[in-house]
Formats: structure tokens, sequence, C-alpha cells
């Protein structure tokens, strides 16, 4: 682990009893989704870590109870620094609250979860589809998401296939 | 009261995005793009307009998304770098090299000591070229035609390098896991060569027709203003948060594929408006020909491929006479490589802020998550902060600013 980090993510363990795990290099924290809010604000405020990088989710579906993992790269620029938070969530109507308040470019990475996972974030300020379009049904990047795959559309079949669309049915 | 159209009804979503003064009518409500040139692509704003000034600025993204992360994880590992190029198609090769080295990250796995000089003098000449884009296409948004023009002769002659070592013009895939797909061909360094003779001219040339320009200076200067601790809040990374006054740049935060080596140094300014972010990447063009002048006179001589076999296939020449090299062919161009059980994210500098690959592997020989923290898409989530109570027509400008391109936006 980089020197820097160890005050940092000691502490963090201890304070929210999280494990912490090396790997490559990278150090990750894996902690409850109640004390995200919480080690973001210590983070941001005690330790420098002034930015967050990326907001990002895995599916373990359907090996892993929690079925997602909700991961967090928070950077500190003053010091260099580079920490991975982890959050388990569960598959059964799965949210975790929202860490906007503290970084605001979680805004559109938590929208994105939203619309690619199915993840809700308690206290969003605006929990709306980006990527997909409005009507979308499911959740893409989700395991259970078929691939998919699309025909193209010629004149001979064009109607038949609008027929399939969400659109169609109302 | 009358039924409520179609368009309040559509108005209802973003009720708390937009002020009351939209709901009576006193602002207006403003489509901007999908099709619209100066938008950069298929990019929608919903603007509500107090007059001229935009008093709300709603960002609609994913007219261009392409699953890619979702298709990934279809695909081995080899295969799927072909989808690389796809995300952000003005800065191919940086694509390929952050998911290179995430790949090389996970799998412990060394790049011979001349594939990362190329890489790098490759990624630098790819900033190049993505600037001179940006530059030619901020330029016609202010109304500075000609500019584009001449970006867009520089840029020829990039893509022509591109051709020469890889074959294609844009979409190379030219870094594969391990180092580089060949070697580059003899006329290489003649062309970089050439090219480092003639540009620092040219660059010269763009900034006489703008850097001084009252028209351009006009258009540029306190628009957009974005202070340091704001920057950061809100994740920008790139010339946006250099033009702050952060010097921030992970080639030397956190350098990569050697380097360390080069000399180079990061442009700042302290003005955070359009015309800093302008002045420090024109900058950087300069600082990336040191760059590249350096990796070309230190390049190195030796294999530009890993000798690991179990990632790296073997050269054809090996086939004829050693067994161990059929297998390894054949296990790796029909099943591909296994990386171990883990996830890293790799962080490198694009010429927009900071590319990042999350990859998770789960033992086997796809990838079981591939995530891009593109710098377009959080770029471009401050642009509303940057446009309100700015003209429509600066609007323009503050889009040609951040630097989007729609396909690192939407993946």
């Amino acid at each position: 682990m980089e020197e820097n980090l160890q005050p940092a993510a000691a502490a963090l363990a201890e304070r929210f009893s999280a494990q912490v795990r090396e790997f490559r290099g990278d150090t990750t924290l894996t902690l409850a989704s109640e004390s995200i809010v919480a080690a973001c604000r210590a983070l941001r405020d005690e330790y420098g870590f002034d930015m967050l990088s990326d907001e990002t989710a895995v599916d373990y579906w359907p090996q892993q109870e929690p079925r997602f993992h909700v991961v967090y790269q928070v950077r500190s620029i003053q010091n260099n620094l580079l920490l991975s938070l982890r959050v388990p969530v569960s598959g059964m109507n799965p949210s975790v609250p929202t860490i906007e308040g503290i970084y605001p470019n979680a805004n559109w990475h938590e929208r994105e979860l939203w619309d690619m996972f199915g993840i809700r974030f308690e206290g969003h300020s605006d929990m709306r589809r980006i990527l997909m379009p409005y009507d979308w049904e499911g959740h893409p990047l989700r395991k259970d998401f078929p691939l998919g795959y699309e025909e193209v559309a010629f004149t001979f079949n064009a109607e038949e296939i609008d027929q399939t669309k969400p659109y169609a049915r109302e | 009261m009358t039924m409520q159209t179609e368009n309040e009804v559509a108005l209802d979503e973003l009720r708390h995005l937009i002020s009351e003064r939209a709901i009576t009518g006193e602002t207006m409500l403003l489509n901007m793009g999908p099709q619209h040139p100066s938008t950069h692509g298929v990019l929608r704003l919903l603007l509500e307009l107090d007059g001229e000034v935009v008093v709300n600025c709603i960002p609609d993204i994913g007219f261009l998304h392409t699953g890619i992360e979702k298709n990934m994880e279809a695909k081995t590992y080899e295969k799927a770098a072909v989808m690389t190029d796809r995300l952000d198609y003005l800065n191919t090769i940086g694509n390929n090299l952050a998911y290179c080295l995430a790949i090389e990250k996970l799998a412990d796995l060394d790049v011979p000591p001349r594939a990362q000089a190329i890489r790098v003098l490759l990624t630098e000449l790819q900033r190049i070229s993505s600037h001179l884009v940006w530059l030619g296409t901020h330029a016609l948004d202010l109304a500075a035609m000609s500019v584009f023009l001449y970006c867009f002769r520089e840029r020829e002659m990039l893509l022509d390098i591109h051709e020469m070592v890889s074959g294609q013009r844009m979409m190379t895939t030219y870094f594969r896991p391990g180092g580089l797909w060949r070697d580059v061909p003899v006329e290489f360094e003649d062309a970089v060569r050439h090219f480092l003779r003639i540009f620092p001219e040219r660059i010269d040339e763009y900034e006489s027709l703008l850097t001084k320009n009252p028209i351009f200076m006009e258009r540029t200067r306190k628009i957009g203003v974005l202070s340091g601790e704001e920057a950061l809040r809100w994740g920008l990374t790139g010339p946006p948060l250099r033009a702050s006054g952060v010097a921030h740049d992970l080639r030397k935060a956190r350098p990569y594929s050697g380097y360390e080596q080069y000399d180079f140094d990061v442009p700042i300014h302290t003005d955070g408006d359009t015309y800093a972010r302008y002045v420090v990447r024109i900058e950087e063009m300069h600082q990336s020909l040191r760059i590249v002048q350096q990796a070309l006179d230190t390049l190195p001589y030796g294999p530009v491929r890993s000798s690991n076999r179990k990632f790296v296939p073997p050269p054809r020449a090996e086939l004829g006479t050693s067994m161990e090299a059929v297998i390894h062919h054949f296990k790796l161009w029909t099943e591909g490589f296994d990386l171990p059980k883990g996830a890293v994210y790799m962080p490198v500098e694009s010429p927009r802020g900071e590319l990042g690959v999350y990859l998770e592997s789960d033992g086997g020989p796809k990838p079981y998550r591939v995530h891009w923290r593109t710098p377009s898409f959080v770029n471009l989530q401050a642009l509303p902060l940057l446009a309100k109570g700015h003209l429509v027509a600066d609007l323009v400008a503050l889009i040609g600013t951040i630097d989007v391109v729609l396909g690192d936006v939407d993946r």
C-alpha cells in the first residue's frame, strides 16, 4: 500500500468496520451501504480526497448475494492518492444512499447506475434514465439482461419490427 | 382547464430542473440539438431562456449509446480491444492504451521498452491530432473558418502516420495486450521527424489567427469561468481543470508506460475561462511535441511484444519449428487468455482528461465487467454550471471549450 494512503485507509477501516484489500497496487475498502455517505464525508473533509473519479457497479448474479457491488474511486489531488470503495447491495429492491451531496459529479454516475443496473440512490435529486430511452424496459448491464439482437429494418419488414417495440403495445 | 398537451406531460418529468417562470411562460424552453452542428455530435440540450440568456441548461445524452460495456463482456480480451477505438473516436490510440494497460496491470504482464516508447510517441501524436480537431471546430463555432482548414491539413499528416503503422487512419487497434500489433515500418521515423520539423511553425500560424484576435478574445474571455475548487467538486479533469489553476496531470502524478523518463511541463492557467482553456491546450501541443521528440531520439531497439506466451501469441516463424508455439497459437486464437480473478482501475491522461478503465475478471477468458470512466461524460456534466447566465451564442463556445466527444460520453 502506498505510504500516504495508510492512515486514511486504516482509520476508515476501523471507524466503519470496513475490510481493506490490496490487489495490484490498488487499495479497496469494502463497507456497508449505510456508512458510505459518512465515509465519503470523512475522506473529503479529513483526508483531502477532493475528487470523485469514478462510480460504477458490478453485477454478480447468480453466483453471489448481495448481488451488486457499487464501486467508487476517490482521488486526492493534493496528496496524489487513489482509493477505491466497494459497497455490496442486495438484489432485492437495490438501493444505496446518494453521495451527490459530497461529490456533486456523482449525479450522472448514479443516474447511469440506475439506468444500467436498476440500483436506486436514496436522496438523489434527479433519478431519471440517462443513456437509454426514457421508455426502455429493464436494465441492460445486469447479467440476466440478454445481449440481444435487433433485426435490421428494411422496407419489407419495417412494420413487423415496429410491432415488437415497447411503444407499439400502448 | 383544458387537457394537458403532450408537451406538458413530457415536461412533468423535468419540473424539478426548470424554474417556475418556465411554467408560466415567462421564460422560453428551447431544444438545441441533437442535430445541431455546434454540439459536436448528437448532444441535445434543453434550454430555458430568458430572452437570449440561458437560465437553465439540461443536457440530454445517450443518442450515441452503443452498449460497448455490455458487448465487451461477450468478447475475449483481445477481441474486445477493437471496440475501444469506437469510444472516443478522436483518441483511438489513447483508448487502446488505457485498455491494454488495464489488462497488463491485472495480468502483471511486462511490456518491452521499445513498445512502451512507441506507445508514448503515438499517444502524444494522437493528443496533438485530437487537439487539432478541437481547435478547428472550436474556432469554426466562433466563426473563424480558416483555422479549421489549417488544423485538418495537419491532422491529415497524423492520420497518415496512423495508416502507416496500423493500416487504418482512425480505428487503429494498434496497441495489443503485451505490446504492439507489430513494429513500426522504416519510413515511420522520417514521417515523424518531418512532422516535428514543420509543426511548431504551424502552431504559431494558428496562434497568429486567434491568440490576439479581438473577436476571438471577446468571445472567449470571461466566458464560462470556473474556479479550481468548483472544477474539483465537479470532477473535471484534463485541460478544463488545468485552466482553473490545478496542476494535475496523470502523466506526471501517476506515470504509466514510461512517462517518467520524459521531460515535459504541465501547462496551467489561472483564469479558468474559455480563453484560458484555449491557451492551455495550445501549450499542451508544444509539450506533446517535446515528448515525441525525446521518445523518437531515445527509441530503444528490441522486441515490441511481450515474450510471455500465455498472453501474447508467438511469432509466425516459430510455428514451423516449435510444438509449444503451435499450442499457444491455437489456444490464444480460439479461447483467448485467462486473466487472474480480481479488479483493477487504470486511469490515464487522455486529451480530454482522466480516462479510467475499471476491469474486473472472474478468471475466465472474457472480461466480467469493463467500465469506462470517460472524461467527456464527467466534464459535460459541468456544462449547465458554465452556461448559466450566458448568452446562447456563448453556449456554443462553452460546448466547444469542454471538448466533448459524444462517442466518449455515451459509450
